[in-house]
C-alpha cells in the first residue's frame, strides 16, 4: 500500500546542472552561480530578500522578469533547458504558501497536477487518493482545501507536486509561513520525499535551521549588501 | 519579447473603439457639408449650416445643454470632491459608500422618471404637502420637470453622475497616502477638507480627470434624460439632433448632421470651458494652500457633502417605489399621498406588449456582454500579467467612446450604414452596444485580473500544463465570480443604452429602454411606471445573478464564494 505514490516518478531524472548562470538588474550584478545538483541533492541558497534567490528560482522555473539580464544556462541530465518554456520544463515549485487551487476539491488539486499519460479516471483517482494516504490524508479526496489546517494544506501541496512528476524541485521558502513545530515536520517530510524520488532540489531561504536541514551544500549569496 | 504582443492588444482596441468612432464622425461631418451620395448630396455646400441657424431658438438649445452640462458637472465634482475630502477613512465613508453604489446599476432613464414622479406639479412630494400646506386641491400649472431653465434635468444628471465619479475616486484612492497625509493635516490645525484638498486633491483629480470629461461629454450630449426631464420649448440640441434624425422627409438627415456636427463644437467649448475652470481652480487652490489658512471649522461643509450624496440616493430610489406603486395604483386623484386601491389591471394589460422589447433588451444585452467579457479575456490574456503602468496607454483608449458626444458618431454610423445599403437589425444594433460595452467590462475585469496570485500559474506551468489549459483550469475559475460581475456591468451598460439603440435600429428594434422613453411624452404614469420599473430592475437582476453565482457553483468551496 506505501507504495510512494506521489514519488514514483514516470521520468526518469538526472543532474541538475547551473552552468555559469550571473543574474543582474539595470546594470548591478546580483548574483553569479554554477552548480550541479545529483538527483536526491538538495543544494541551499542562502541570502537576504533582495539578494536575488527568487529570482534564481525564477530562471531555473523559466518565470524571469524580461527585466533581469541573464547568461548562462541550465540543464537537466546534459539537456539544455534554458530556451525550454515552464511548461514544458518539469519543475516542481513549492512556494511559501500552499497555493491549493480554491475552486478545485483536495483530490481535485492532485488529479489535476498528475500526468496526463496516466490515463483513466480510476487510475488518476487511486494515485490521487494513494499520494493523499501516505501523508495521512486518506479520505480527504472531497474535501473543500480552504477548510484543512496549514499542516494539511503544506502536505497536500508537497504530494501535488510529487505526483506531477517532476524532473526537479525548486522550494521558495516553503516552510517561513508554518508555525515551529510543523516546520520541523514538514522540513523533514519534503526533504526525505524530495530523497525518496532521486530529485535535485534547490532551495532558497534566508533561515539558516532550513539549511541545516535540508543538509546538503549550501551558498550564501548577497552578503556584501547586507555588511 | 512581450512587447509586441502588448502593443497588438492595444492596436486592436485602437481600432475596435476608434474605427466605428472614426467612421460615424465622419459619416456625420460629410452630409453636414452636402455630401452624400445615397441622398443626392453631392456639392460641398455650408447650406445646411444656414438652415441649421434659422432654426427657431437655436441658440438657446444649444446655450441649454451647454450650461446645463457644465453645471452637472462642477456640481458632481464638487459633491463627490467635498465627500470624500470630509470623510475618506472614517465608518461613515463606508456607510455611504454602500448607500451610494446600487445607485449606479439604475438606468438613467429610469432614474429620470424617478425624479420626474417626484417633483412633477402632480408628483409625490407636492401631494404629501397638499392640500395642507399648499392649499392645492389642483395640480399646479408648473412647468415641472420640464422646466425652461433645464433645473431638473441637471438634478438628475447630478444624481446619476454622482454615483459614478464617486466610484471611479474609489479606485483611485488606494494609490494615494490617504491616512499619511490626513494625519499630517491634522497635526498642522487643518480640517479635513482643507487639507485633503491641499494635500492630495491635485493627485486624485490627476487619476479621475479623464472620467470627470466622461461626465461633461455624457452631460452636455445626454439625450435620453433630457427628454424625459429637460426643456420642451426649445428642447436641448441633442435631443433637435434626435428629431430631425428621426424624421420622415430624408432631407432633414442633412440638418440632422449639421446639428450633430454643431453638437461636436458644443462639446469641445464644453471642454476648453471646464480646462479654464481647472486652471481657475489650480490657481485658487495654490492661494488657499499658500495663504496657510486651516478652515478648521468645516463640520457644515462636510455634513453638506454627505448630505447631498446621500440625497442623490434616496431620492432615486425613493423614486424608483414610487414608480412601482404607479404600476399598481388603481384611482389616484391629486392631493391623496397614495392610491385609493391598489391592482394588478395595467400589469395585465401591458404584459403581453412587454415581452418582445424585454426580449429584445434581454437578447441584446446578454449577446453584447458575453462578448465584450471574451473579447476582454482575449485582450487581457494577450497584454499578459505586464504592469497595469505599461497598460496605461491602452486603458486610457477605453474612454474613447465615452469623449466622444454619442449623438455626433452615432448619427453618422446611422448615415453609413444606410448608405451602404445595410438593414438595420439586431446585429447592427448588437455591434455598436459592444463599443459602449466593451470599456466598462475591460475596467471592471482588468483591476481582479491583475490581482490574480501569478503563483498559481506558476505552479500549474511546473505540472506541464499549456498555457490555454492554464487559463481555463486555473485562471478563469478563480476569476469567475470578477468575470460574472464584468458581465453585469456590461449587462447594465447595455439596457442602459438609449441613443446607440434609436439611431442604429432605426426604429426597428424595440427596447424597454426605447419604449420607456418613447412614452415619456404620452403620460400615462402607470405605463410608464412599468417600464421605467422593468428597465431599472433589470440590472439589479444581473447583479444578484453575479452574486448567487458563485455561491451555488461553488457551494463546497469556502474561499471562492467571497
Amino acid at each position: 500500500m506505501q507504495e510512494n505514490a506521489g514519488s514514483k516518478s514516470p521520468i526518469k531524472t538526472g543532474c541538475l546542472t547551473l552552468s555559469e548562470v550571473t543574474i543582474g538588474l539595470g546594470g548591478r550584478a546580483l548574483l553569479a552561480i554554477s552548480a550541479t545538483i545529483a538527483p536526491g541533492e538538495v543544494l541551499t541558497i542562502m541570502g537576504p530578500s533582495g539578494s536575488g534567490k527568487s529570482t534564481l528560482l525564477a530562471f531555473a522555473g523559466g518565470f524571469l522578469d524580461p527585466a533581469f539580464d541573464v547568461s548562462g544556462r541550465i540543464l537537466i541530465d546534459g539537456k539544455d533547458l534554458t530556451a525550454v518554456p515552464a511548461n514544458r520544463r518539469h519543475a516542481g515549485i513549492l512556494f511559501q504558501d500552499p497555493l491549493l487551487f480554491p475552486h478545485l476539491s483536495v483530490g481535485g488539486n492532485i488529479v489535476f497536477a498528475i500526468a496526463p499519460d496516466v490515463k483513466g479516471r480510476g487510475a488518476r483517482r487511486r494515485l490521487a487518493d494513494a499520494a493523499l494516504d501516505e501523508v495521512g490524508l486518506a479520505g480527504f479526496f472531497d474535501r473543500d482545501p480552504d477548510t484543512l489546517s496549514g499542516g494539511q494544506k503544506a502536505r497536500v501541496a508537497l504530494q501535488r507536486v510529487l505526483v506531477s512528476a517532476p524532473r526537479f524541485l525548486l522550494l521558495d521558502e516553503p516552510f517561513s509561513n508554518l508555525d515551529a513545530a510543523l516546520r520541523q515536520q514538514t522540513r523533514e517530510l519534503v526533504f526525505s520525499k524530495a530523497r525518496a524520488a532521486g530529485l535535485p532540489t534547490i532551495l532558497v531561504t534566508h533561515d539558516s535551521a532550513d539549511a541545516e536541514a535540508a543538509g546538503g551544500r549550501v551558498i550564501e549569496i548577497g552578503m556584501e549588501e547586507q555588511a | 519579447m512581450a512587447q509586441p504582443t502588448r502593443l497588438g492588444g492595444n492596436a486592436l482596441l485602437a481600432l475596435i473603439l476608434g474605427l466605428p468612432i472614426l467612421a460615424g464622425l465622419a459619416g456625420t461631418i460629410l452630409p453636414a457639408f452636402g455630401y452624400l451620395p445615397a441622398l443626392g448630396g453631392f456639392r460641398v455646400t455650408l447650406a445646411h449650416f444656414a438652415e441649421l441657424a434659422g432654426q427657431p431658438h437655436i441658440l438657446r438649445s444649444v446655450l441649454t445643454g451647454l450650461a446645463a452640462g457644465l453645471l452637472t458637472t462642477v456640481a458632481a465634482t464638487a459633491v463627490v470632491g467635498t465627500f470624500v475630502a470630509g470623510f475618506a477613512g472614517t465608518p461613515t465613508f463606508a456607510r455611504i459608500q454602500h448607500l451610494v453604489s446600487p445607485l449606479l446599476a439604475v438606468p438613467h432613464a429610469a432614474a429620470a422618471f424617478a425624479l420626474a414622479f417626484l417633483v412633477a406639479p402632480s408628483g409625490f412630494l407636492l401631494r404629501l404637502i397638499s392640500p395642507e400646506v399648499t392649499g392645492f386641491t389642483r395640480p399646479p400649472d408648473w412647468l415641472l420637470p420640464n422646466d425652461p431653465f433645464a433645473l431638473t434635468m441637471i438634478a438628475g444628471l447630478i444624481a446619476k453622475e454622482v454615483p459614478f465619479l464617486f466610484l471611479v475616486t474609489l479606485a483611485a484612492l488606494p494609490q494615494l497616502a490617504v491616512t499619511r497625509a490626513s494625519r499630517l493635516a491634522a497635526a498642522l490645525g487643518y480640517g479635513r477638507v482643507a487639507g485633503f484638498a491641499v494635500c492630495l486633491w491635485p493627485a486624485l483629480y490627476r487619476q479621475i480627470r479623464l472620467s470627470v470629461f466622461a461626465v461633461l461629454v455624457y452631460s452636455v450630449s445626454v439625450v435620453d434624460v433630457a427628454m424625459i426631464l429637460g426643456p420642451k420649448l426649445p428642447p436641448t440640441l441633442p435631443v433637435r439632433v434626435t428629431q430631425w434624425a428621426g424624421d420622415d422627409d430624408l432631407g432633414a438627415r442633412f440638418l440632422a448632421s449639421a446639428g450633430a456636427f454643431l453638437q461636436l463644437g458644443v462639446v469641445v467649448a464644453a471642454m476648453a470651458i471646464w480646462i479654464a475652470l481647472e486652471r481657475i481652480g489650480k490657481a485658487v487652490l495654490a492661494r488657499l494652500t499658500f495663504s496657510g489658512r486651516r478652515f478648521a471649522r468645516d463640520g457644515a461643509v462636510r455634513a453638506a457633502g454627505a448630505l447631498a450624496m446621500t440625497t442623490c440616493t434616496v431620492t432615486i430610489f425613493a423614486g424608483l417605489s414610487l414608480l412601482s406603486i404607479w404600476s399598481v395604483a388603481g384611482l389616484w386623484p391629486f392631493p391623496d399621498a397614495l392610491p385609493g386601491s391598489l391592482t394588478p389591471n395595467t400589469w395585465m394589460r401591458i404584459l403581453p406588449q412587454l415581452w418582445a422589447p424585454l426580449g429584445t433588451t434581454v437578447a441584446l444585452a446578454l449577446s453584447a456582454s458575453s462578448l465584450a467579457l471574451v473579447f476582454t479575456i482575449l485582450l487581457l490574456y494577450r497584454n499578459g500579467i505586464a504592469s497595469s503602468r505599461k497598460n496605461a496607454g491602452g486603458y486610457r483608449l477605453l474612454y474613447l467612446p465615452l469623449l466622444v458626444p454619442e449623438i455626433s458618431f452615432i448619427f453618422g454610423l446611422q448615415v453609413l450604414m444606410l448608405s451602404a445599403g445595410l438593414t438595420p437589425g439586431f446585429a447592427s444594433v448588437l455591434a455598436v452596444h459592444f463599443v459602449f460595452v466593451l470599456p466598462y467590462v475591460v475596467l471592471s475585469l482588468s483591476a481582479p485580473w491583475r490581482e490574480v496570485d501569478p503563483r498559481f500559474e506558476k505552479i500549474a506551468a511546473g505540472f506541464g500544463k499549456p498555457a490555454l489549459e492554464i487559463l481555463f483550469a486555473v485562471r478563469l475559475p478563480l476569476l469567475f465570480r470578477a468575470c460574472l460581475t464584468a458581465l453585469a456591468v456590461g449587462f447594465a451598460v447595455s439596457i442602459s443604452l438609449y441613443l446607440p439603440t434609436l439611431l442604429i435600429g432605426s426604429g426597428r428594434l424595440t427596447t424597454i429602454t426605447t419604449e420607456a422613453v418613447a412614452l415619456s411624452s404620452g403620460g400615462d404614469r402607470r405605463v410608464i411606471g412599468i417600464y421605467a420599473l422593468v428597465q431599472g430592475l433589470l440590472p439589479f437582476l444581473a447583479f444578484l445573478v453575479a452574486s448567487l453565482g458563485p455561491q451555488l457553483l461553488f457551494r463546497n468551496r469556502r474561499a471562492m464564494r467571497t
